[in-house]
């Protein structure tokens, strides 16, 4: 026994305990385990949400009258457009791969770390630069950027606020975006353990897999197109400025090319989570194992043909309309796949229904809510009377806070005990979720027949008649906001004095659940092999013996 | 026992980081080198795809503008570029056969190709700089829109590939230390192969821009 190591559970050291060059916050800070990166992303991303969700309340107060309550517009849509950068660039794109994936995704295929650690380590250290570039953005002399987080020109190109800065910040994310997609894809195809050929590969592996090809395919695309604007704006180039010769539209293609494919980015993990949770809470195989593989790169692969129906109102040939719509509809039978074979490996499970599972049903409820209003928005007709109102609003949330944040929380409470060795309270975890899910509903659901009624999106003011409709909106906000923080503090109350939670608390298959928890510095003892697919629960027992 | 395991597996690694796994796996490397320059092959894309797009808005202001560039300057630094992917791939060789000063040699010849290209790349911008066509420049300001756009994506894709030969000249600079310092040697010469690697691509992507900027008359 190295006598520098503390050993208080037994005979390994966990990664934690592990004492390596540096110790206390420098051992975290200049740590290459891929463990301590994807806490370190976790907990980034954790402080990062609770801002945007924190803008979102106050935008919520200042619609509770018509006209102006308790800001004036320029500080509204200075809060809108930090809201959707922080939730979208710093909370959902990293949030799933680099968090969770960097945690469990040399694990799950019997690595012991990343193909590339001290990459890893430097695509954090873009992540929290690009996240405090854009916070300094705020109080440099122009003020916060208000031009949405889409940044369409000409107008980013002519606003007085600071825009260069946010955009050289998303700039720096994209590239630790890159980074990571580049360090998964290499880690897949050289680090699996002995017997791990791809279709043994857990699902989650699988949707990071594609997620990393989108993120490295799709990335470099908005890379250019920032860079552009920066240009732009300090040179006076004119590319994008209709004045000078530019055509905005260029702008809005070069962004939906990668924004839409984002959207893929940011669910295709969350799909992966899900397909992980459920065998293991219905103790089956997970029914279409290879469907649903293959689903994901077909996501992928049509995902990035589909961007156009962002911009059927923006000035497109009649031929190009059709066609973007035709493909969006299209997109929507990979997925209809996987919801399909959930169905179908629920069906006839022993079924626990612990929080995890719950978070699942709920996932499954919102996201078809906001998938088949997605369909609404992807024809033609009805996108010309719905764009750019609530109804839009109301749709994302459902798809990305419905979809992949509440699967970002069911992973919380899934792989909570494996990273810390602890439990969280599971009552209290569900009952946070039931607040979340009716404050939810509460604020979003109202959103779609605002939107329906007329009511446009990114504005500060509304006509008196949308009052009690909003009003109801804003309390549905106060409601989901008790329920998420409720879920943070019993979270947090499970790290400080949690039960300890034993090493396979669900009965899991997959690799993470055969190491102890939290798992030591190298994750194995022995580089395991693998001889059955990953959900094979037939061969449970033989699988899950070497626990310790 | 398992401590010991795990602090002998941690210990292979000079650079004083926590731990790095002993494993030195070449290929992953270079896998991982190739999917980057396909990042950045796709960011360049990204710029044809908006150079097609103007030329066919803007067909007669590019053919124009086009004939206002020096293709004798362009052809030079083409000239340059290709050369100094030869005498890298020389470097490389050299170096695997053992002959590490010529390779040495071999790689400063690069850097410095690398710095002629950014030469001529200054006398050229500094023409028309002096003829008042950059961007916001009093001359281009006259001109039809068409021509701007034209000057625009010719600042911005040269500029941003003249960026990208500063890049490469900084990778270039560390593996020649690593190579003084032994580093990279012989035995141990992924790092120079991906730089190697790198510096293709900085001359492939200029392959393209040449014919479209200079030649497409
Ligand atoms: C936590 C509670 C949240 C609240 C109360 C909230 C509320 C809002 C409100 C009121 C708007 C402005 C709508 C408009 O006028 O267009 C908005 C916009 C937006 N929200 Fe949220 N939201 C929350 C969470 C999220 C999450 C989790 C995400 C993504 C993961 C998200 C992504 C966005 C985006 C992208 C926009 C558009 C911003 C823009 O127009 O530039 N929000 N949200
Ligand atoms: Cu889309």
């Amino acid at each position: 026994m190295s006598d520098s190591t503390v050993n208080t559970s037994g005979d390994y050291v966990n990664f934690y305990q592990y004492k390596g060059k540096h110790s206390g916050i420098l051992g975290w800070l200049l740590s290459v385990d891929h463990k301590r990166i994807g806490l370190l992303y976790l907990g980034s991303m954790v402080l990062f949400f609770l801002v945007g969700m924190t803008l979102g309340f106050f935008m919520r107060l200042e619609m509770w009258n018509p006209g102006q309550d308790v800001m004036g517009p320029q500080t509204y849509n200075a809060l809108f457009t930090l809201h959707g950068i922080i939730m979208i660039f710093l909370v959902i794109i990293p949030g799933i791969p680099a968090g969770f994936g960097n945690f469990f995704l040399p694990i799950q295929i019997g690595a012991e770390d990343v193909s590339f650690p001290r990459l890893n380590l430097f695509s954090w250290y873009l992540y929290t630069i690009g996240g405090l570039l854009a916070v300094a953005s705020l109080f440099l002399s122009g003020g916060p950027i208000d031009t949405g987080w889409t940044f369409y020109a000409p107008y980013s190109l002519r606003t007085g606020t600071e825009v260069i800065m946010p955009l050289m910040a998303a700039f720096i994310l994209g590239f630790s975006s890159i980074l990571t997609g580049v360090n998964f894809v290499t880690t897949v195809h050289r680090l699996r353990a002995p017997g791990m050929t791809f279709f043994k590969m857990p699902l989650f592996i699988w949707s990071l897999y594609s997620t990393a090809w989108i993120q490295i395919i799709g990335t470099p695309i908005i890379g250019i197109t920032i860079l552009l604007v920066v240009v732009e704006r300090m040179f006076g180039v004119g590319l994008f400025d209709p004045a000078m010769g530019g055509d905005p539209i260029l702008f809005q293609h070069l962004f939906w090319i990668y924004s839409h494919p984002a959207v893929y980015i940011m669910i295709l993990p969350a799909m992966g989570v899900v397909s992980e949770i459920i065998p293991t809470f219905a103790r089956k195989t997970i029914f279409g194992y290879g469907a649903i593989a293959v689903s994901s790169i077909a996501i992928a692969f049509v995902g990035t043909l589909v961007w156009g129906h962002h911009m059927f109102t923006s000035g497109m040939s009649d031929e190009s309309r059709w066609v973007y719509s035709f493909l969006t509809f299209i997109v929507a039978l990979p997925s209809g796949v996987k919801i399909f074979n959930w169905v179908a490996t629920m069906y006839k499970g022993s079924i626990k229904a612990e929080t995890p599972f719950l978070y699942v049903m709920a996932f499954i409820f919102l996201f078809s809510i906001g998938g088949l209003t997605g369909l609404v928005l992807g024809s033609l007709a009805t996108d010309v009377h719905l764009h750019d109102t609530y109804f839009v609003v109301a749709h994302f949330h459902y798809v990305m806070f419905g979809g992949t944040i509440f699967i970002f929380f069911a992973a919380l409470h899934y792989w909570f005990p494996k990273m810390f060795g602890k439990m969280y309270n599971t009552k209290i975890a569900n009952i946070a979720l039931a607040i979340m899910v009716v404050g939810f509903n509460m604020l979003y659901f109202t959103f779609f027949i605002l939107g329906y009624l007329g009511m446009p999106r990114r504005y500060y003011d509304y006509l008196p008649e949308f009052q009690g409709m909003h009003q109801f909106a804003t309390v549905g906000s106060w409601v989901l906001i008790a329920g998420i923080l409720l879920m943070f503090i019993n979270l947090f109350l499970g790290l400080k004095n949690g039960k300890k939670s034993g090493n396979n608390p669900w009965g899991g298959m997959t690799l993470e659940w055969t190491v102890p928890s939290p798992p030591p510095l190298l994750n194995f003892k022995k580089i395991p092999t693998v001889k059955y697919g990953p959900y094979e629960y037939e061969h449970y027992d033989e699988v899950t013996k070497n626990v310790n | 026992m398992s401590t010991n395991s795990t602090t002998n597996a941690t210990h292979g690694e000079e650079h004083g980081h926590e731990h790095v796994h002993d494993l030195r796996d070449d290929y992953g490397s270079k896998l991982g080198m190739w999917l980057f320059l396909f990042t950045e092959l796709i960011l360049f894309g990204g710029l044809f795809l908006l150079y097609m797009a103007y030329r066919y808005q803007y067909f007669p202001e590019f053919q124009l503008s086009a004939k206002s560039l020096k293709i004798w300057m362009g052809g030079l630094n083409t000239i340059i570029l290709l050369t100094s992917s030869l005498t890298m791939v020389l470097s490389i060789v050299a170096l695997q056969r053992r002959k590490i000063k010529a390779s040495i040699y071999w790689l400063i010849t690069t850097i410095v190709f690398a710095f002629g290209f950014l030469v001529v790349k200054y006398f050229e911008w500094s023409d028309k700089f002096a003829h008042g066509i950059f961007p916001g420049g009093e001359e281009l300001a006259l001109k039809s829109q068409g021509e701007k756009v034209f000057y625009g994506l010719y600042f911005t894709m040269t500029g941003l590939h003249g960026l990208h030969v500063i890049i490469g000249m900084i990778i270039l600079g560390f593996i020649l230390v690593f190579i003084v310092k032994g580093k990279v040697s012989p035995d141990r010469f992924a790092l120079i192969e991906n730089g190697g690697l790198y510096w293709h691509l900085v001359d492939l992507i200029w392959i393209f821009l040449f014919p479209l900027f200079y030649l497409l008359h």
